[in-house]
């Protein structure tokens, strides 16, 4: 195939455009692809910046996967800028790749990460700007197939007509079993009519869900049931785990890139999967069981990777990087094996305890500037029902030992529109926030902590996912209930996210496929980049839904019931429903639930479903006990709360 | 100890910025396990300076960057293979191409640097018009500039500056230029460096860059003796040695 590289036309553009490093690609662990007949080739693409997409673990592991069989190839790709993609509409030039600059449209598979509901506006003018029309239905057979992946895929539903394929759960050994289907129908030429039995094809691997394989069946408003188009196409998708993270130590070249990105470090996984069952948290849910990473294992790339990329910090990434059960060897490890060199180590997730405040002292010994916790919520009420079982003395615990051990700076995060709340809810936030620069004037002269509250969007696969979403007026209310309190507290910072975003983010988290035109028409009315404040344009997105007749009330703020047949339901995270059902119950009489990893089993699925386990490195629960709080979370209110002012139709009753 | 190393920025990397540059060359040091000294305090950072910024998307064959190593670490330092070490830890595009020890007492190479010696592409080709608008500023008394400075308009006078301006075209160091015409400038950087794109759009017609190549960085001292920061600082640190 003649595939110029696209660079001589290109680099005439870049002069013209802001950070033109961003398209150059030439990062220290880039690979250097190789194409060809029997060559599978993927282009992985972030539907972000550069800055944004470029530290993505995910794609770096696909990346490196791919690239290392025989018969796969893979390069990168980012969404431009609006002002290279004006001009490289104006010139026509098409999506490219940062490896070869090779044009997106040569490539037999786009993929894409999803990791925020409002970049999908971004994926599909990627697919767009690689010449390949947006609808699937509308491909030839010789186009590239659409793949995407992440944890907003969990529900495709609202981007079905766009995707040919999404991958649920571990990419790690699903790209490869997609790699073989294709390489044989790239061998047999890619024929005209073979398409349809391609996508068939695919649909038949584990975790690879094909859309247009399956029929949705409405009654009103309401599914009725999603049924599969072929009898050999699965009725229902699982998602794919990965058993054991020790045998995928990747990136084992991660990308160092030229210009400044966001999390420009190391970065190492040293679990996937979370137990500690915080109901409001889709990543927890979805991403069951726990599988740490052997810490001998965690050292050696901590180290290998320093010395390889010159980098002087490392991130320990995963949920709640506290949890860790080998976090002691790892940390007294990488301090020893950097000897005299300058190293410092992030943990991203702090937990709210004084046992991580250790941690954080010991690991940050120079820039004491800040340290943020997430304690979710503003009153221990609260905290029960979305199980975040951090008691005030926890918090005070934690945030003392932070200002007594030479930090200034706190941030909170937390969350408000949760199921049950009250105005007593969303003020103690307020509360807890005054409280804590209260401790650190002890301590410090000038404390401050930020407070940063965030609209909370319920997420499919999660107990919460039957609950309908605060109206914007609502969360905007509560926003000014805490600026209102928060008015003359010295020292406290508020911040929070735009309700209008959270009110987007909710129609497209639960969204069916009813939404794709809504989707493609933000699309075509150039609503692009919606992550970015000064792109985000609310006003568009109400009228396309309008437009296609899709009402928003129905879509974010409605209370679902238990016999409803929810977009996803043809879709596993390996959780039960009942399971979920029954968490979502007990939610609602404020009942905790303790760490599944050191107690008995509570049979949510990720587990027995699989056939898998917990891999632990410590047989022990962490300092502090199995939520790290050394609190019975047993101790739940016994009467029945009422949900908000509209209680869901069939829901708790007792 | 302080080395000074010059090094060359060609190809898809001139379109990294300075910050960019110098965050490059801090994690190539630290693959290279040179020795370099940090700073004190809370925040100790490694102890660098480079000369004069390069604007983004313009390539150099001579750019420097002083580094101070830890004299206690210091062992079998080899000058002549150092750039080769250092290279093999930067990313394509960006070369070391010699490295000399420096004396710490002398000034910095922003203080130090006179004047640079440009290579600029534009993409008119109508040779008559550009030669006019030369000599235009050649024959000029003074080219008044107004820029924007930390919100407060600036005056200045490139003129002074301007020390040197040639046409050349088709055809400079053996390269043709396929579309445009050259120009050769010697631009000053004391007390300000004058910028290219300045020089561009204070021509009358103002033209269009294309490509821009530093070619040399000149230290003319007040008796009027041309060296680069090199030469310097080898004789600087002879000098040393000697006393």
């Amino acid at each position: 195939m003649a595939s110029a590289s696209l660079w001589n036309r290109l680099e005439p553009l870049l002069p013209q455009v802001q950070k033109p490093a961003r398209y150059i690609g030439c990062e220290d662990g880039a690979q250097t692809p190789e194409h060809g007949p029997g060559i599978v080739s993927w282009l992985l693409t972030y539907p972000d910046t550069y800055e944004v997409g470029l530290p993505n673990q995910g794609l770096q592991i696909l990346y490196e996967i791919l690239n290392e069989r025989p018969d796969a190839t893979a390069e990168r790709s980012y969404a431009p800028w609006t002002d290279l993609e004006a001009l490289l509409r104006r010139e026509r030039i098409p999506l490219f790749s940062v490896d070869t600059h090779r044009a997106g449209g040569e490539f037999d598979v786009i993929a894409f990460n999803l990791s925020a509901e409002l970049t999908f506006t971004n994926m599909i003018n990627c697919v767009d700007l690689a010449g390949v029309s947006v609808r699937s239905a509308d491909r030839a057979d010789a186009d590239p197939l659409i793949g995407v992946g992440g944890h907003c895929t969990y529900n495709p539903e609202p981007i079905a007509d766009f995707v040919d394929f999404v991958v649920l759960g571990d990419g790690e050994e699903a790209v490869g079993d997609i790699t073989e289907v294709l390489r044989e129908w790239k061998r047999a030429g890619k024929n005209s009519g073979t398409r349809e039995g391609v996508l068939r094809e695919l649909s038949k691997i584990a975790g690879c869900y094909v859309p247009s394989m399956y029929e949705v069946e409405y009654e009103g408003a309401h599914i009725r049931e999603v049924n599969p188009r072929y009898s050999d196409v699965p009725s229902t998708v699982e998602k794919r785990t990965v058993a054991d993270l020790a045998e995928w130590p990747y990136p084992k070249n991660q990308l160092v890139p030229l210009t400044e990105v966001v999390h420009d470090r190391l970065s190492v996984e040293v679990f996937r999967g979370c137990t500690r069952g915080c109901r409001f948290c889709q990543a927890g849910m979805i991403t069951r069981p726990v599988r740490e990473r052997p810490a001998e294992q965690v050292r050696s790339m901590i180290s290998n990777g320093l010395k390889r990329t010159g980098y002087d910090e490392v991130a320990l990434t995963s949920l709640s990087t506290a949890d860790f059960s080998g976090i002691q060897d790892v940390i007294s490890g990488t301090i020893t094996d950097a000897g005299e060199d300058r190293v410092s180590v992030a943990l991203p997730s702090l937990r709210v305890d004084a046992f991580t405040v250790g941690i954080a002292a010991e690991l940050q010994r120079a820039r004491r500037t800040g340290l943020t916790f997430a304690p979710e919520a503003g009153s221990w009420r609260m905290r029960q029902v979305i199980n975040k079982l951090i008691s005030e003395d926890d918090l005070y615990g934690a945030v003392e030992s932070a200002y007594s051990q030479g930090w200034r700076r706190m941030k909170l995060y937390f969350l408000t529109g949760l199921p049950t709340e009250t105005d007593v809810d969303t003020l103690g936030i307020a509360e807890l926030a005054r409280n804590c620069v209260e401790l650190g004037r002890k301590h410090q002269k000038s404390p401050s902590v930020t407070v940063s509250v965030g609209g909370f969007v319920p997420k499919p696969f999660t107990p919460f996912q039957w609950f309908g979403q605060n109206t914007v007026p609502e969360l905007g209310r509560k926003v000014g209930l805490l600026r209102d309190d928060l008015r003359r507290a010295k020292g406290v910072q508020l911040k929070w996210h735009d309700p209008k975003a959270t009110l987007v983010e909710g129609i497209a988290s639960r969204g069916d496929r009813r939404l794709g035109p809504v989707i493609e028409y933000v699309w075509r009315h150039g609503g692009t980049f919606q992550e970015w404040s000064e792109h985000f344009n609310y006003e568009l997105w109400l009228e396309a839904m309008a437009a296609n007749d899709c009402d928003v009330d129905w879509y974010v703020h409605r209370h679902r019931t238990e016999d409803e047949v929810l977009p996803w339901e043809h879709l596993s995270a390996g959780l039960h429903k009942d399971f979920l059902w029954q968490d979502w119950r007990d939610a609602l009489e404020e009942v905790g639930l303790e760490d599944c990893r050191w107690t008995p089993c509570y049979d949510c699925g990720a587990c027995t479903g699989y056939g898998i386990e917990h891999r632990v490195a410590s047989a022990t629960p962490p300092a502090g006990g199995s939520q790290g709080t050394g609190v019975n979370p047993a101790s739940g209110g016994a009467v029945p709360v009422v949900l908000q002012n509209r209680p869901p139709v069939g829901a708790v009753t007792t | 100890m302080r080395i000074r190393i010059q090094f060359s920025k060609l190809g898809k990397v001139r379109f990294t910025s300075h910050r960019d540059v110098a965050r490059i060359w801090e994690r190539a040091l630290r693959r290279a396990e040179l020795p370099v000294a940090y700073s004190e305090g809370f925040n100790p950072r490694p102890k660098l300076s480079f000369g004069l910024a390069l604007s983004t998307g313009h390539e150099s064959d001579v750019e420097y960057i002083d580094l101070d190593l830890d004299p206690e670490r210091v062992q079998d330092l080899d000058l002549d293979t150092l750039p080769d070490l250092l290279s093999a830890q930067l990313p394509v595009g960006l070369t070391a191409t010699a490295a000399v020890v420096a004396d710490k007492r002398m000034p910095s190479l922003q203080q130090a640097v006179t004047s640079c010696t440009w290579r600029i592409d534009v993409a008119e080709d109508d040779l008559s018009l550009i030669e006019n608008a030369v000599a235009g500023v050649l024959a000029a008394d003074e080219i008044v500039v107004t820029r924007e400075r930390k919100g407060k308009q600036i005056t200045d006078d490139l003129r002074p500056l301007v020390f040197s301006l040639d046409v050349q075209s088709p055809k400079v160091d053996g390269r043709p230029n396929e579309s445009g015409s050259t120009l050769i400038a010697e631009l000053g950087t004391q007390p300000r460096a004058v910028r290219v794109s300045e020089l561009l759009a204070a021509l009358d017609p103002p033209l269009t860059e294309l490509r821009v190549h530093r070619l040399h960085q000149w230290i003319t001292t007040d008796d009027g003796q041309r060296t680069d920061p090199m030469t310097v600082s080898a004789a600087a640190s002879a000098a040393v040695g000697a006393t």
